[in-house]
């Protein structure tokens, strides 16, 4: 009887733990269905409707549109300055490096309220109209030691040998880094992108310090929320959500092809 | 193609070579010329400065002061990737994210040579896997990955080709093996061939000459059996194959030998084979030349004679057996003796004299460290 419990206990744990998790995207999930009114508190029916008409509602779609331009242009420059920075702090001996390495977690550790709230006067005093603008510049700042952290550990995992060969073999410095650093660097590279967007999407805290009055959908969602958050930002929630799921389900098969591929010698 | 297979290595010539880094001179003052077409061979233990040597003529470093000439031309201050250089990496440094084609051709794609893909099968072809081709280099054994670094190189028929001790991973029987197939590729395509290694039959096996190298120097270099035959200082006589020898002031000198004295017995040596022909010398000779007797032989003038000594330690090494003979006051001598037919002694404990022709001992210019004097 004691042995079946003991047998029973993990299971049983792992299980209340995953319905605990998922709940809320559950709940979220299932009311993107509902056929609401204004506010999407009580069931009232299933529907299609708010997915296939989702910018009916005001303000969702452009809200969305924002945090998604916001997202990609805030990726591309935390990840081009990002992936620089590891590659100095990796492979070059410099003064002030160890310091450097120790203050990049800092943006990490501080609360954002504070950073917000720091940045915004920032802007206030150098009188910077707030805006789109300053969203990314915010946005860049605090993606930026993430990227760095991630790409680090792929660069000091990349022997440098295969770019003396690179060298060795009539490369140039710019070519070495394009043929052979960036495409190995690459799995790095695209997880810190991942992560950037990830975070730059549904940032609330510093984005409400330096919007001005620009939308974002975070934001948009917390606005609504006073008077009940509308079905559309369940649909749109939902289909982040599954975006998310299936890039994940992508590079896991990609990695399983990959292995299996590696596995069959001769 | 049968024309790019004539066109012939260039010969290197390093002068004055000195490299330091922070805390210590990987090379004190090197001077090298390897002839063009020549198969070239750096010798040493770890740390003596030979990858380093080769690093320099990569251009992977740069040297502290110094000048580097390949076929001729002064390299000294250009790029790797401008020198006629190709190098064969110790852990081959194949792209793991290209496969073994794309790897082969990338450096005739780098020069914008025409049908790279062609050419760079015919490499695979020259080393024997033309049909693994397609795959990555991760899905490759060690050999066949040294194979594909080894065409990688070669495709690009540069004027000189470094191997930075490109068998040290490989298996015993399969270095034997690549070490015939390197060298038969290295005749058929006439470049010239630096390689770089610890192993001292690996280079007496392949190469044409060999450079003893020890602490950022040249100790010495030739003609492999020139250098087995011949040492001139302690540490090549005890790194190129086993020595054994013995210290003492000279005592006499004929018209053609000059003799010492040790623990009451004469041993000489060849004046033309000895270093130094005055005050206190160091006289060697191998273990597979000297045999041993358990009666005195008769004393000759072409003839060394130490002994008598106890045989404290057997080894049985198949072609061979290898004796540990102690003599007082000289310290251990080691004697091989083929396994041709019954020797005549062979038990622990027996007393014997060892003898060897002064044909075949050897003069040193300097003297071993006391505590390694056998």
């Amino acid at each position: 009887m004691r042995l079946s419990l003991g047998k029973l206990t993990f299971p049983l744990y792992a299980l209340l733990a995953f319905i605990y998790l998922l709940i809320p995207i559950v709940y979220t999930f299932a009311f993107s269905f509902n056929d609401s009114l204004k506010t999407n508190l009580i069931w009232r029916g299933f529907t299609f409707d708010k997915w296939t008409n989702v910018c009916q509602r005001e303000g969702v779609c452009e809200a969305f549109g924002n945090s998604v331009l916001i997202g990609v242009v805030s990726t591309v420059a935390a990840t081009a300055l990002g992936t620089m920075i590891a590659i100095a702090l990796v492979r070059y001996r410099f003064k002030f490096r160890r310091s450097i390495n120790l203050l990049l977690f800092l943006p990490m550790a501080t609360p954002e309220v504070v950073l917000g709230a720091g940045l915004a006067s920032q802007f206030f005093n150098l009188g910077v109209q707030k805006g789109i603008g300053t969203i990314i510049v915010a946005h860049v700042m605090f993606c930026l030691s993430f990227v760095v952290v991630t790409v680090k550990a792929r660069v000091a995992s990349l022997d440098p040998v295969l770019e003396e060969a690179g060298k060795d073999l009539y490369a140039n410095p710019r070519q070495v880094f394009w043929k052979i650093t960036f495409p190995l660097l690459l799995p790095g590279i695209a997880a810190a992108a991942l992560l950037s967007f990830a975070l730059s999407f549904d940032d609330f805290i510093i984005t409400n310090f330096n919007a001005g009055s620009e939308m974002t959908f975070p934001r948009y969602v917390y606005t609504a929320a006073a008077r009940g958050v509308p079905a559309e930002a369940n649909v749109i929630g939902s289909a982040v959500f599954i975006a998310a799921i299936l890039i994940v389900l992508a590079t896991q098969i990609n990695g399983e092809r990959k292995r299996r591929m590696l596995l069959k010698k001769h | 193609m049968a024309k790019e297979f004539i066109a012939r290595g260039a010969d290197l010539e390093l002068k004055k070579i000195r490299k330091e880094f922070p805390g210590f001179t990987a090379i004190e003052e090197l001077d090298l010329h390897v002839p063009a077409g020549e198969f070239f061979a750096l010798l040493g233990p770890s740390g003596c400065g030979k990858t380093t040597t080769l690093r320099l003529v990569a251009g992977l470093e740069t040297p502290t002061s110094g000048q580097i000439f390949i076929g001729g031309e002064d390299e000294t201050e250009t790029k790797p990737h401008e020198r006629p250089v190709n190098t064969v990496f110790q852990s081959y440094a194949l792209f793991p994210h290209m496969n073994v084609l794309e790897n082969v051709a990338f450096g005739l794609r780098q020069r914008k040579i025409d049908e790279p893909l062609v050419k760079a099968k015919e490499a695979l072809n020259l080393v024997q896997l033309a049909h693994l081709a397609d795959r990555k280099p991760q899905q490759l054994s060690g050999g066949q990955q040294q194979r594909v670094a080894l065409a990688r190189a070669l495709v690009n028929r540069p004027s000189l080709l470094l191997l930075d001790e490109p068998l040290g991973a490989l298996d015993l029987k399969l270095r034997r093996e690549m070490q015939i197939e390197l060298k038969a590729i290295q005749m058929e395509v006439g470049l010239t061939f630096l390689h770089v290694t610890h192993d001292q039959e690996e280079a007496m096996d392949m190469a044409d000459t060999v450079a003893v190298m020890n602490k950022g120097r040249i100790e010495q270099m030739g003609a492999p059996e020139a250098l087995y035959d011949r040492p001139k200082t302690v540490f090549v006589s005890k790194f190129l194959g086993q020595s054994n020898l013995l210290v003492g002031e000279v005592e006499s000198t004929s018209a053609n030998s000059v003799s010492i004295e040790v623990a009451g017995n004469k041993i000489s040596v060849p004046k033309t084979r000895a270093e130094k022909h005055t005050g206190k010398i160091a006289i060697g000779f191998r273990p597979e030349k000297a045999t041993f007797t358990n009666k005195k032989p008769a004393a000759s003038s072409s003839t060394n004679i130490i002994g008598p000594g106890e045989i404290i330690d057997i080894r049985f090494t198949g072609v061979s057996n290898q004796y540990l003979i102690e003599v007082p006051e000289l310290g251990n001598i080691t004697v091989f003796a083929q396994n041709i037919g019954k020797s005549p002694v062979t038990e622990l404990g027996e007393k014997v004299w060892i003898s060897w022709s002064v044909e075949h001992s050897f003069g040193l210019s300097d003297l071993p460290n006391t505590g390694e004097a056998a």
